[in-house]
């Protein structure tokens, strides 16, 4: 039927098929630098943090045996805070270091290491997974920030715990480390700060003298050196606006995928 | 055969050399919409896969054994660096292709190159935006089209095989060795095959990869404490994942050839526009 023409045809469609391909490439690299197309991908995001949430609140992470423990449990990101105030708490043994809860909050607190010892503590054996793809078992020994918000008693309007932290980021040392969670998360019984890895107090790469663990998200979500904990409506007007100091260089605040 | 809601093609267009309405738009729009799909997956993950270039075995990463699976780049004598790869134990030099390649004339130290890769350069944050849009639109995609394919009675019409089809699995393999193609009537028809295989990948080894995604999930994790290790733990479902969207490419590479060698423009005809011409009998021998 139309045989005579097929071959010019079909040419073409190579041709269309080869430079298509290519263009595809090229620009999902410009889509990438892009301003509006990143914030269409983020409606990925959106959808995951939306499933996320069908996940019971008070479901809880899994928990493992001393067998799985891994052998050293690795340090990611701060090795060590590269400051002369973390000096001298280190220097102190933590002695001068006060954890401070305020914000949206009735009873600001202000407590000491010795002080969130005396507290009811959590032990629980879970497993970190970084946003790389690698995960590591530890045991962690820490007070239950629900107890902390007891003490505290947010504001009916207190919708996120902000995480300030000692160490200092980015080639400049500027930008301070920060985390966001929501209250769910806040409330949540495995969430805890911990000041013991593996039965001894918390190693300097590990988040000394205080960490987050928040065990149903990624990593970068478990700020190490916990210096202040700040309950606020939005966290817009926070450093970078996105809630974290990862979550302003472009990851997801949703940290549960 | 035809799967729209038109009434089916005549018997007659089944007669060697006429064109007939192979595909129903909503296949020809769901293959294309996978395709783009599947091709943002595969790329966007192997750039996730670069931000920890290593695979295990095991709930954690840090077991005391070694990965089964490592991507690196090494200083390597007088010639600079070198590209690695080590599988269970055994190291081969990969300089070129894995750990260390060259992009406009650049050389990069990361596990998959640039050209495979999406972002082309280490840029996580943004490869997972990529994947996880993407994973909405394929795993979206494709519930439609399990429930299309239900619903127009295209997975009981085309897809299930047959009795006859399933006694004449011998016969099919030979066939596809000796690159003889149905004609006539029976190219109407997927073969045994194909059918089998169009099953095991859409019921078996996508949803496979879905699983194994979700899994890695922290959160998803704490919906059944533990659920994961059913495979073995979440390293170990990391590593299903990896290698079951390979198989994918596989399948993919095979399927293509198939597309190939029992005429392209035909079957590409057939997949854009939905018109297939029923190859001529031949006679052989």
């Amino acid at each position: 039927m139309d045989d005579a023409r097929a071959p010019s045809r079909r040419r073409f469609f190579l041709r269309a098929g080869g430079a298509a391909a290519a263009l595809a490439l090229a620009g999902c690299q410009k889509l990438s630098q892009s301003e509006w197309f990143p914030r269409v991908l983020v409606l990925g995001e959106r959808l995951s943090a939306a499933a996320g949430a069908l996940v019971p609140r008070k479901a809880l992470a899994q928990e493992f045996s001393e067998a799985d423990l891994s052998p050293s449990f690795r340090s990611n990101g701060t090795a060590r805070p590269q400051t002369a105030a973390y000096d001298a708490l280190l220097e102190g043994r933590f002695a001068d270091y006060r954890l401070v809860v305020d914000g949206l909050v009735t009873t600001p607190q202000r407590l000491s290491l010795a002080e969130l010892r005396a507290l009811e503590s959590r032990t629980q054996i879970t497993r970190h997974d970084c946003v790389e793809g690698w995960s590591a078992i530890g045991k962690w020994k820490g007070v239950r920030l629900a107890t902390l918000l007891e003490a505290a008693r947010p504001a009916p309007s207190a919708r996120y715990a902000v995480f300030h932290c000692a160490d200092p980021m980015g080639y400049d040392g500027e930008d301070p480390y920060y985390e966001s969670i929501d209250m769910d998360d806040a409330w949540h019984p495995q969430t805890i700060l911990a000041y013991e890895l593996n039965d001894k107090p918390l190693p300097v790469p590990n988040g000394a003298p205080l960490r987050l663990r928040v065990e149903r998200q990624l990593g970068y979500k478990h700020a190490k050196y916990v210096m202040r904990i700040e309950l606020v409506e939005r966290f817009d007007h926070i450093h970078g606006g996105n809630g974290g100091y990862w979550e302003d260089q472009g990851y997801q605040w949703y940290a549960g995928i | 055969m035809n799967e729209t809601t038109t009434p089916p093609a005549p018997l007659a267009a089944a007669a060697s050399g006429t064109l007939y309405r192979r595909h129903a738009l909503a296949v020809r729009l769901m293959h294309w919409i996978n395709v783009v799909a599947l091709t943002v997956l595969l790329m966007s993950g192997l750039q996730i896969f670069n931000a920890h270039p290593a695979l295990y075995w095991g709930k954690s990463s840090y077991t005391g054994r070694p990965p089964v699976l490592l991507i690196g780049a090494r200083e390597s004598g007088e010639s600079g660096m070198a590209g690695f790869t080590r599988i269970f134990g055994r190291e081969f030099d990969t300089t070129g292709v894995l750990g260390l390649s060259r992009h406009d004339g650049e050389v990069y130290a990361q596990a998959f190159p640039a050209w495979i890769a999406l972002p082309a350069h280490q840029w996580l944050s943004m490869a997972r935006s990529w994947h996880f849009f993407f994973a909405w639109v394929f795993v979206i995609n494709g519930l439609c089209y399990v429930a299309y394919s239900f619903w127009s009675r295209h997975l009981a019409r085309d897809l299930l095989p047959t009795r006859t089809d399933l006694a004449s699995i011998g016969a099919s393999i030979r066939d596809h060795l000796r690159f003889r193609h149905p004609t006539g009537e029976a190219a109407t028809r997927y073969n045994v095959l194909q059918k089998l295989a169009y099953l095991v990948v859409i019921f078996v080894l996508l949803p496979l990869i879905v699983l194994m995604g979700l899994a890695m999930s922290p959160r998803v994790d704490a919906l059944f404490a533990g659920w994961v290790d059913i495979v073995g733990g979440r390293q170990s479902a990391r590593t299903i994942h990896f290698v079951a969207a390979w198989l994918v490419v596989a399948f993919v590479a095979i399927h293509v050839f198939e597309v190939i060698v029992t005429g392209l423009w035909n079957n590409l005809r057939s997949m854009i526009t939905g018109r297939y011409r029923v190859p001529e009998e031949k006679s052989h021998g």
